[in-house]
């Protein structure tokens, strides 16, 4: 049978280091059972019948923080046989209490003392011998950043396991002892005998999960309970305080043997950089001086790029090797652009219509005569506005303005007499490497690019594969790079600062100061953000934050913002300024509201926290932990994205026409199976304002990807006289507009997202109840939009105007008069 | 009775006694914060709450509120 050894200790103790350099590459990362907390298992290198798993960073054994019930409830139920007991060696007075209760357990306990070259630098020295004899276990020194000692534990945590014995060795004072004794005796003598003390101590510090599991009988409870009361009556405090209280006497006896301290009181170098970015002045700039550096990295410098190559290039057209080439094509492609849109200035140019006849076109352009100006309308790919636009038929002038093209009438002729009427191709230009799209292509076509295949696969492979393979990885890049950060980040200690200078806003809302994060990485990329909420310690902060961190417009629903305040409300900067302030009251609002709700009100959350030393994280860590959180990303949301992304695709481009089931060009959306969901759902968004199957479909094509939205719109809204933003504002007026907004902006993210909700939530109800939230708000804010809107403009409805007033009423109900209480033991139990 | 949360910075107490129960008590009773632990004040938050105190030989965060249940002298 394999051995099972569980890694134990304090947070910050070099446990995670440690168990990379027991386990190598032999790991296995998951989550434990229906909870957030994370949980790590691998193979020791030396013996792979060995399996260690890694419980999460605890300072005790308590029953009120879920990692502390979560490492309990393995040890006692599973059962490991032998604990490798991790401890710091540069803080063992808080180390040592942990071991003190493990030594509890009745299993087989080895400690392994890490950073003795620090202890040996500062001259501090341990007698091993002396605490080994006192705590009644093996003791190795290691060293887990330079590797020392590391084999040595190993081994004899294994050698501990296959006959090795704990037994411990301090004792309480005689109260206690005395009503222990009658505790064994009364109610877990049926035990077995290895497992008794722990238990006894545990129903005599009145442990509720412990006696919840022990059933013990009303009787004997009254019985035991008369002798705890004496023992607390003697020694003047609780039960569970008198524990903890002789737990720590018993270690200072101890360490007064077996440890010298060098020299007390001087600042280390951790306390002097701490004082000064910590400090009450320099805190906070210093912090957004950090935040602004993470921002840029993450979003602007690294990211964008990262982002851009995966979803243009490897998931797109194709990209230019290391760039070469690109500056060369961008500046062809713009000249190819504005001679395209000179011409058009002055003649009517058609160079996709069938008969089209290059020769012709040219000789007929160099007839055309005129002068002075014309103008052209010009459209924004990304946001569908329009723009008219001056030019000059025989020469632009030297101080011509933004609104002028750059090319003359003239000039533009003689451009396409030379380089002819075809858009210039990328792949021309420097070292092209085509994209994973058009390398299918080349498998699924034949020479003339003519699909070899049917077109529904065609379709399925390309659009619903392909694409949904690229949403998927298209974001990871960039989230390795966030997540590189994030590590050095939390490895170096300051993630922890940050909570520490930050906590007196977010506890307001229910939030933890390290929520900050997740929130600006949102503004660029909800997907990153959420993922990065795992910084987070305390789960009922960490699911607050995944439940609130993509209302804050990300980078996509930026074009659909412009183009909504372009259509509808004249380009107004406010309409976006507004969209990120709505995003943020979102968020407040959302916080405290769910925090008072019954799903989070069950974990008490003390902000009792320490904050490690700083110290150089070493590089190793920080890119595992890099990648382990950048895998799981693709492992488990992976399939999600995927397959709606497909479903998605297929309800979008199949449909009933004239009779028939048949696939659907591009532009027959509106025929499509989600037109007709579209026009069946209607009905529910007409409180909203907009109760019209064009917006709903462009809502639904929006969880593919939010950008999506203005290309849907713009297939819908066009095709009819005057442009999109013409028909946009037709169909909407300012207050249905920003209601339509509001909605998709605060409503489920895209698919790629829910998927990092859905891996981060680790649970099935809660990213239902997380998505389910968000639509809900999304709705009833819409809605008090709209109606409110519609009193003011005089389109009042009286059933849709009492709604909003109940959905106000109970907001204000929830936000100022329900009280909150902060619970005072853990609701949650953990099945192991 | 004076607690850690009049303390000001730059100070060393000692505990006297815990206010309380439940989570918050004991998990600052875990961290090390008991009966005659020495205590030391270094700082504020740049925002005035949490405090941090330095107590066994390491850095600790607490905030105001509940360092209001710790009594001192």
């Amino acid at each position: 049978m394999d051995i099972r050894i569980a890694l134990a200790g304090n947070p910050n103790s070099g446990k995670t280091t440690l168990f990379n350099k027991l386990t190598g590459s032999n790991q296995f990362v998951g989550n434990w059972p229906g909870v957030t907390v994370e949980k790590k298992e691998g193979k020791l290198i030396v013996d792979k019948e060995v399996v260690l798993t890694d419980l999460p960073g605890i300072y005790s054994l308590s029953p009120y923080t879920l990692e502390e019930v979560v490492a309990r409830n393995y040890l006692i139920e599973e059962r490991p046989n032998a604990i490798l007991n991790i401890v710091d060696g540069t803080n063992l007075e808080r180390n040592l209490y942990l071991t003190t209760q493990l030594v509890e357990l009745g299993i087989p306990v080895v400690i392994a003392i890490n950073m003795m070259d620090v202890v040996r630098k500062n001259g501090d020295k341990i007698n091993i011998q002396e605490l080994s004899r006192q705590l009644g276990c093996k003791i190795v020194e290691i060293s887990a950043l330079k590797g020392t000692g590391v084999k040595e534990a190993a081994a004899a945590a294994v050698e501990a396991a296959q006959n090795g014995k704990t037994i411990p060795q301090h004792t309480f004072s005689g109260p206690v002892e005395h009503a222990l004794a009658h505790i064994e005796e009364a109610a877990v003598h049926g035990l077995p005998e290895e497992q008794q003390r722990w238990y006894a101590i545990k129903v005599f510090e009145r442990d509720d999960k412990v006696l919840e599991q022990l059933k013990i009988s009303k009787e004997t409870l009254d019985h035991i309970e008369k002798d705890i009361q004496a023992a607390e009556k003697e020694l003047d405090d609780d039960a569970e305080s008198i524990i903890t209280n002789e737990r720590y006497l018993y270690i200072a006896e101890i360490l007064k043997s077996s440890y010298k301290k060098h020299k007390a009181g001087q600042l280390s170098t951790s306390d002097k950089i701490d004082k000064v970015v910590t400090n009450r002045w320099l805190g906070l700039p210093i912090f957004a001086l950090v935040m602004a550096l993470v921002y840029w990295i993450a979003m602007v410098g690294v990211g964008a790029s990262a982002t851009d190559w995966a979803n243009d290039g490897l998931f797109g057209d194709g990209y230019h090797l290391f760039g070469i080439g690109t500056s060369a094509y961008e500046e062809e492609a713009e000249a190819y652009g504005d001679a395209m849109n000179a011409i058009s200035a002055f003649y009517e140019l058609d160079t996709e219509a069938e008969n089209f006849d290059a020769d012709a076109a040219l000789a007929e352009l160099k007839t055309v005569t005129g002068e002075g100006t014309a103008t052209v309308t010009v459209e924004d790919e990304e946001t569908l506005a329009t723009e008219d636009m001056t030019v000059y038929f025989d020469k632009v002038p030297e101080d011509a303005g933004d609104d002028v093209i750059g090319m003359s009438f003239q000039d533009a002729v003689a451009y396409v007499e030379e380089k002819g009427f075809e858009e210039p191709d990328p792949a021309e230009y420097g070292v092209w490497v085509p994209g994973v799209p058009a390398l299918v292509d080349k498998l699924l076509c034949d020479e003339e690019g003519e699909p070899r295949v049917a077109d529904w696969l065609y379709g399925l492979i390309q659009d619903g594969i392909v694409a949904g393979v690229g949403a998927v990885l298209g974001f990871v890049p960039q989230m390795l790079v966030l997540f590189l950060m994030l590590a050095f980040l939390e490895a170096c200690g300051y993630m922890a600062r940050i909570a520490f200078v930050l906590d007196r806003i977010f506890r307001r809302f229910g939030l933890s100061g390290k929520s900050f994060i997740p929130m600006l990485i949102g503004t660029g990329c909800g997907i990153p953000g959420v993922m990065a909420s795992r910084t987070i310690e305390n789960e009922r902060d960490r699911r607050m934050t995944i439940m609130t961190t993509t209302f804050i417009p990300c980078g996509a629903k930026v074009p659909f913002i412009a183009m909504i305040a372009g259509a509808i409300f004249g380009g107004s900067p406010l309409v976006s300024v507004s969209a990120y302030f709505i995003g943020m009251a979102a968020i407040v609002i959302s916080g405290i509201m769910l925090k008072k709700t019954r799903m989070f009100a069950g974990d008490p959350a003390p902000f009792v926290m320490e904050l490690p030393a700083y110290h150089w994280p070493t590089l190793g860590n920080v890119l595992r932990s890099m990648w382990e959180r950048g895998w799981s990303f693709i492992k488990k949301a992976g399939t999600i994205i995927l397959l709606s992304t497909i479903a998605v695709w297929f309800l979008s481009r199949f449909g009933v026409v004239d009779g028939a089931f048949r696939m659907l060009e591009e532009d027959e959306i509106g025929m499509s199976l989600l037109g007709r969901v579209g026009s069946a759902i209607a009905w529910i968004f007409a409180p909203l304002g907009w109760g019209e199957w064009r917006a709903v479909v462009a809502s639904v094509t929006g969880l593919v990807a939010k950008e999506n939205i203005v290309g849907t719109m713009g297939v819908l809204y066009g095709g009819g006289e005057g442009t999109v933003y013409q028909a946009l504002a037709n169909a909407f007026t300012g207050i249905t507009g920003y209601s339509f907004l509001v909605f998709n902006l605060l409503c489920a993210p895209c698919f790629a997202a829910i998927g990092a909700i859905k891996r981060e939530m680790n649970s099935r109800k809660w990213t239902w109840f997380a998505i389910g939230y968000q639509c809900l708000f999304a709705y009833a804010v819409a809605l008090m939009i709209n109606q409110f809107g519609g009193l003011f403009t005089g389109n009042m409805n009286v059933i849709g105007l009492i709604a909003a007033l109940i959905v106000l009423c109970g907001m204000v109900y929830m936000l100022f008069f329900r009280k909150y209480q902060e619970a005072t033991k853990l609701e949650k139990t953990v099945k192991i | 009775m004076k607690t850690l949360r009049d303390v000001t910075v730059g100070n060393t107490v000692k505990v006297v006694q815990l206010r309380g129960e439940g989570a918050v008590k004991r998990r600052i009773m875990d961290m090390g914060i008991t009966r005659g632990t020495e205590v030391f004040v270094r700082k504020l938050a740049p925002l005035g709450d949490p405090i941090e105190v330095n107590v066994r030989g390491y850095e600790l965060s607490l905030r105001k509120a509940d360092a209001e249940m710790i009594e001192v002298e």
